[in-house]
């Protein structure tokens, strides 16, 4: 396990203290020439106009929710095993920016569904499996805060995390087993993308830049979450004398 | 050890019979709350027929999601789980019984008075084996799930809130083919709700074994 090495907090923060800043402005370049070019430069789409920009947004932040939540189950299954104190540190950080992006996810979609299907909401199979998704997510955040002792709260919701996983090839393969109003995938496909390179290049690249931002909030939780800790620890230690 | 699952199973029905009032209460909710359906939203009788299925499943749902937090907590906290847990049945043993317990002891009432409850809310008489099928293959993922879920609360704060939060999302697919069964002439949701059941048999019992154990730790 080459891994092994960053699991201890301490040097996990001197090494993410000179991460953090590179990863950040990394994100911010990608996102701002992503969304620049999608916002801006891209072409209009044939039968949906200008409505399709919201792709760029709506795209990366379902992706994210996803491939947050496979984090966090991974992350948990690590601690389930070996325990690691970092595993739940990055779990615990992860959750709250993987919720945010399932109802970013949530949101852009209901508004490009309102003038394209005309319809805010349906209860499709794809709809109804993210919203399943945000639920998870919720329910591993109080569950990690529900207990008293710490500890316990983090097995838990390590638990909560791997039982959720089953959600994940659900979301994924929703629109292929059932009719979904909601299309079916364009990029990841076998066949390849069947979307033309003016709109997937700036999708691309914003998706990118989700997953840079994602990692730089990440290290930014992580550490002031070992911050905290430290702090408990330093108080217990004074008044106990 | 099959020996001591069934002693288990036997204990936790005689448990449920003697303090029948879990059971009846269970019930007089299933009852209670299928009669405000029928007084709130359907006083118009082909409404009541149309909306038949879907009250029906939300409110066995909701009796069952209410009976939920009992199922490991009675024993948590009188000591009965932690002795359960150092005798030869391993967790998921445990866990077995006491869902197949709990399914026989509040479901099965349930499952019975659902064809009444159906008369009252005019369901046609020839959906009512696709209603009684339907919960039969659905109840029991129901219990399920919501062992998992009750084991994870086990000691949390507010843990009969928490459980609902964690596991009414999961129930969402159980409902939407059980309402699916009941209302079309289709074999295919009776057939998900199969296939939900036996993955459910086959995963469940592991993962609210593994969160017993952190319970007990």
């Amino acid at each position: 396990m080459a891994s092994l090495g960053f699991a201890n907090p301490t040097r996990f923060h001197r090494l993410s203290a000179r991460l953090t800043p590179p990863v950040g402005w990394a994100a911010a370049a990608f996102l701002l020439v992503g969304f620049g070019w999608g916002f801006i430069l891209s072409p209009p789409d044939y039968q949906q106009h200008d409505s399709v920009r919201i792709m760029y947004l709506h795209v990366p932040s379902a992706w994210m929710a996803m491939f947050v939540y496979v984090f966090i189950a991974l992350m948990s299954a690590m601690y389930l095993i070996w325990r690691h104190a970092l595993a739940d540190i990055l779990a615990r950080a992860a959750a709250p920016v993987g919720a945010t992006f399932t109802a970013l996810a949530l949101i852009t979609g209901s508004l490009w569904g309102k003038p394209m299907w005309g319809a805010w909401w349906v209860w499709d199979a794809r709809l109804t499996s993210v919203l399943v998704l945000l639920f998870l997510y919720l329910g591993h955040i109080a569950l990690s805060n529900a207990f008293d002792d710490r500890e316990r709260g983090a097995r838990t919701a390590a638990i909560l995390a791997l039982v959720g996983i089953v959600n994940i090839p659900i979301i994924k393969f929703s629109v292929d087993w059932w009719a979904t109003l909601h299309q079916p995938s364009s990029v990841l496909r076998l066949d390849g993308p069947t979307i033309h390179a003016t709109m997937l290049v700036p999708l691309l690249l914003s998706a990118v830049g989700f997953t840079l931002y994602f990692f730089f909030v990440l290290l930014l939780r992580a550490r002031s979450e070992i911050i905290e800790r430290k702090i408990h620890a330093r108080r217990l230690r004074q008044s106990e004398g | 050890m099959r020996r001591a699952f069934i002693a288990l199973l036997a204990r936790d029905l005689r448990l449920a019979i003697r303090q029948g009032a879990d059971t009846a209460l269970t019930l007089g909710f299933f009852l209670l709350v299928a009669t405000l359906f029928s007084f709130g939203v359907a006083p118009d009788e082909r409404q009541a027929a149309a909306l038949a299925p879907g009250v029906l499943w939300v409110t066995a749902l909701l009796a069952l999601l209410l009976s939920m937090d009992r199922l490991f907590q009675a024993d948590a906290e009188d000591g009965a789980l932690e002795q359960l847990m150092l005798g030869n049945l391993p967790p998921i043993g445990i866990v077995a019984a006491k869902c197949l317990a709990h399914w026989l002891a509040t479901a099965m009432p349930l499952l019975f008075f659902s064809p009444v409850l159906a008369l009252l809310l005019q369901l046609p008489a020839d959906r009512l084996p696709w209603l009684i099928l339907a919960l039969l293959l659905g109840t029991p993922t129901l219990v399920l799930v919501g062992a998992v879920g009750a084991a994870l609360v086990l000691g949390a704060r507010r843990g009969g809130l928490l459980l609902s939060l964690l596991i009414l999302p999961l129930y969402i697919p159980v409902l939407i083919f059980g309402v699916a069964a009941v209302a079309d002439d289709n074999r295919a949701p009776l057939l998900f709700l199969g296939a939900m059941l036996l993955a459910a048999l086959a995963l469940a019992p592991l993962a609210a074994a593994a969160a017993l154990r952190q319970a007990m730790e």
